[in-house]
């Protein structure tokens, strides 16, 4: 018997825990227009990543007064740029309430100032988690041809295996790893539901953009180490770590 | 059943129709019976490089909408047997291209014809869409530069997806590279990017290189298909590529530059 037939009302919904990965502005201070300006700098390296992406205001960092925080022009600024601030992580009691007139959700997570000292007394992190159930791993999607530009190929579950060259201005994403048995001269987006342990493999790396559960390198900042050579890519305290493949 | 194929490469100004008229000719020439239709509706100018603009009475689009018969359209070259043009309209927009409109005119055609070129208008909108939608071989024209190569890139890409070939789940339509307005000595000097870099960038098989030479110009300006200029290198390079698209094997010319030696230079003109 299920709980519909007793009760005699079908759900109509379910509630589950559900785990996001977002982008993050970590604020140090607020000014209007030094943070248009920084804003429009940023968004200008990467058009499309940034675009309709939801953002939380984290205030961790934030070393200004609380009453230079103006909220309501954070995110008429961020509209414009179509950025959509959905929540707040704040510090103190003061940025929640400023928070709350803004109706902006407070989100946890952000009261680390507090919680330093607390953490000593928290429950120390080996709490193993529940082994989860043997789920099937989501089989790897394996593409053949070139992916050219303009052309975007997600997988959304498990890995993606292209046999082939990423050119300049397509896209790969995929839930796992990315390997690319070709040159990468696009953008390829690992780890895309906010897996941090997720990797790139690329024969050759020519990328315009490389992304890890969110964090991203842009081009420019992928020259120094490993250009145009074969590497693999991974997440290392939310840093970008590009090391070459060497042959075992 | 005709071999319909598209000449196309994104980009515009890089000689998709200097090479649809060359690439048509040198078909009829090897006895096929073609028939070169523009698809640059707005912007005609296959019929001046075919010589044949004083001759356009109607054009695809009137087809298209039934004002007018094929047999009344399409226009017959008068230099090689077995050669017709379809001109474009230039009063008409690329909108005027229908999709069933199309398929009606390149199945009639389909049926006398060996083959059908279609010339694409640059870009990737409605008119570049249409052109390369029936398409069972491609000939991507390609400049050696950054750009050109890029948007040649992107139009394979939507040969790929938005083909009827690829919306029927058929075999692709297959893909040949021409590289023009080749240079050699402004490769030498780091100018432009050689054969083996567009080719390693395309990663599609190479139909020819066709040299940059003033010969196109002025072909084109006298309406002359280059390929008719047989003493010139263009026009060799463009008959070695239609060989190849009928399945000859050549091997590729004109790739290096000419060293100007000291005989060459003594004796020059003799």
């Amino acid at each position: 018997m299920s709980d519909t037939a007793t009760t005699g009302v079908s759900q109509s919904f379910q509630l589950k825990s559900a785990s996001v990965s977002l982008t993050a502005l970590e604020l140090y201070y607020f000014d209007d227009t030094e943070f248009e300006a920084n804003l429009r700098e940023k968004i200008s390296q990467a058009p499309g990543f940034f675009k309709d992406i939801p953002l939380v205001i984290s205030l961790d960092k934030y070393e200004g007064p609380d009453r230079e925080l103006d909220f309501f022009k954070i995110i008429g600024t961020c509209r414009r740029y179509n950025i959509h601030v959905i929540g707040v992580r704040a510090a103190t009691d003061d940025q929640r309430r400023l928070a709350r007139s803004a109706e902006l959700p407070v989100l946890p997570g952000g009261s680390l100032r507090e919680a330093k000292s607390e953490a000593p007394a928290q429950q120390p992190e080996a709490a193993p988690e529940p082994s989860p159930t043997l789920a099937q791993p989501a089989p790897a999607k394996v593409i053949t041809q070139p992916v050219r530009s303009g052309q975007q190929i997600t997988a959304p579950e498990g890995d993606l295996v292209i046999l082939a060259p990423v050119q300049a201005g397509a896209e790969v994403l995929a839930a796992g790893d990315i390997h690319i048995y070709g040159p990468l001269r696009g953008r390829a987006l690992a780890g895309i539901h906010g897996t941090e342990g997720a990797r790139i493999f690329c024969q050759s790396l020519e990328a315009e953009l490389v992304s890890i559960a969110g964090h991203y390198k842009i081009s420019e900042d992928l020259q120094d180490n490993g250009w145009k050579s074969a590497v693999h890519i991974q997440l290392k305290d939310d840093l970008l770590v590009v090391k070459p493949l060497e042959k075992a | 059943m005709a071999r319909i194929i598209v000449v196309t490469s994104g980009k515009g100004g890089v000689g998709k129709t200097t090479t649809s008229a060359s690439i048509s000719t040198g078909l009829a020439k090897h006895g096929q019976k073609t028939v070169v239709i523009d698809f640059d509706v707005g912007l005609r100018n296959l019929d001046l490089i075919m010589n044949c603009e004083r001759r356009v009475v109607y054009d695809f689009v009137n087809v298209i909408q039934g004002e007018a018969t094929l047999n009344q359209a399409l226009i017959k070259d008068k230099r090689v047997d077995g050669l017709y043009i379809l001109p474009a309209s230039q009063t008409r927009e690329k909108e005027a291209l229908t999709k069933e409109g199309v398929e009606k005119v390149i199945n009639e055609l389909s049926e006398t014809f060996d083959y059908i070129v279609c010339d694409s208008p640059a870009g990737i909108e409605h008119g570049a869409l249409m052109a390369l939608y029936h398409a069972d071989e491609a000939i991507v024209v390609t400049n050696p530069e950054v750009s050109s190569v890029r948007d040649s890139d992107r139009i394979l890409g939507i040969l790929q997806s938005k083909s009827k070939r690829a919306e029927n789940g058929l075999e692709p339509a297959k893909e040949h590279l021409l590289l023009t307005r080749y240079n050699p000595e402004r490769v030498d000097k780091g100018e432009m990017l050689s054969v083996q870099d567009v080719e390693e960038i395309l990663a599609i098989p190479l139909l020819g290189v066709i040299p940059e030479s003033q010969v196109v110009l002025n072909a084109s300006n006298q309406g002359l298909p280059v390929i008719l200029e047989e003493d010139s290198d263009a026009g060799q390079a463009y008959e070695d590529a239609v060989a190849r698209l009928l399945g000859e094997e050549r091997e590729h010319r004109f790739l290096t530059a000419q060293r100007k030696g000291f005989f060459s230079r003594m004796f020059k003109g003799a």
